[in-house]
């Protein structure tokens, strides 16, 4: 029970994180973070 | 033993740099990996345009979501954040960063006078927070195109891992792209050269000045689930943490700075032990007692 008591702030960040997670997934964030990691970013290489 | 775990971070660093960045073909061919694990993030800054990334710069990702056209902010990456933020907090910069792990191996070269600090430390630790909210945030959000989108800035205009991981060996690899160089190249390779050659004399400049990473994962460290502890009967405050601390850390005083990369030099420094973590390890705890 200390340990949950203890680490209280790390377990409700932990639990938002998985919400957040999970409506990123719904909202189809993650299809937006792959398409612009499968091509070669332009911005990032320092080609404009 | 002290040699031994001196060099365990290293290896670690190491293997997860190897792990996280395995795509050998792409550094060969001059392409970068297109398989399903891009949609997952990485927990440093390792450029997703790096030929042999496997997985997704969070700060990149971030920028991506907030500058496309249905969404201006991201449930997903600041999910990643706050969840490798409440496990790990800046551990993640100390272990698991490729661009730490160049850096700190720049500072092993000798050196006749390494810096503890550049001057202006007080002023110039919190430009890191000016770039996230500015660089990453406000300018992608703020500053838009013709047909209303953003840019990524920080990786445009700062990003000194792209420079280094995704622009010189795509560039090197791929003739048609060292057609396009121009100026803002440039100023990317002066901005790493920089870092690098700064990176010799002072420990970590690019983490501790000017990384957004870095400013979000510290901001976790007083929380975390990896976090220090002071037991205040065993410390002397004899000052031996701050003097092994290459980031000039008073550890007795902050143990949790949102500075502290957990590099773990104060803990093996401490002659009475009084550095341990809030939540020790089982096995350890058993031994102890």
């Amino acid at each position: 029970m200390s340990f949950l008591r203890r680490n209280r702030a790390a377990f409700i960040t932990l639990a938002v994180a998985i919400l957040f997670l999970a409506q990123g997934v719904l909202r189809e964030e993650t299809q937006i973070v792959f398409r612009k990691a499968v091509n070669i970013c332009m911005e990032c290489i320092g080609l404009g | 033993m002290g040699k031994l775990r001196e060099h365990i971070r290293t290896w670690v660093q190491l293997l997860f740099a190897a792990l996280t960045n395995g795509y050998a073909a792409g550094f060969a061919n001059g392409t970068i990996y297109k398989g399903a694990s891009k949609l997952v993030c990485v927990p440093g800054l390792n450029c997703y345009s790096c030929p042999g990334a496997l997985g997704s710069c969070p700060i990149g990702s971030f920028q991506a979501v907030i500058t496309s056209r249905t969404n201006k902010f991201t449930f997903y990456v600041i999910g990643f954040l706050l969840l490798f933020g409440a496990l790990f907090g800046r551990l993640v910069c100390g272990w698991l960063c490729p661009f730490g792990l160049v850096q700190d191996l720049l500072h092993k070269i000798p050196f006749p006078k390494k810096l503890r600090r550049l001057p202006g430390d007080r002023v110039l630790k919190y430009l890191k927070y000016i770039i996230l909210i500015g660089f990453v945030i406000v300018l992608p959000l703020t500053v838009l195109d013709i047909v209303g989108q953003g840019q990524p800035w920080f990786c445009k205009y700062i990003c000194p891992s792209g420079t280094l991981f995704a622009g010189i060996p795509l560039i090197a690899s791929n003739p048609p792209l060292r057609a396009a160089l121009g100026w803002l190249f440039t100023w990317k390779m002066a901005i790493l050269v920089v870092l690098l050659v700064l990176s010799v004399a002072v420990y970590r400049p690019f983490c501790r000045y000017l990384c957004p990473l870095g400013a979000i994962y510290g901001l976790f460290n007083p929380i975390a689930l990896y976090r220090f502890r002071i037991d205040a009967e065993k410390c002397t405050q004899c000052g031996a943490c701050r003097h092994a601390c290459k980031l000039d850390i008073s550890v007795w005083e902050t143990p949790n700075s949102a500075e502290c990369i957990r590099c773990g030099d104060c803990r093996r420094a401490c002659p009475r032990g009084a550095i341990d973590t809030v939540n020790p390890c089982p096995v350890k705890r058993k031994k102890d007692a």
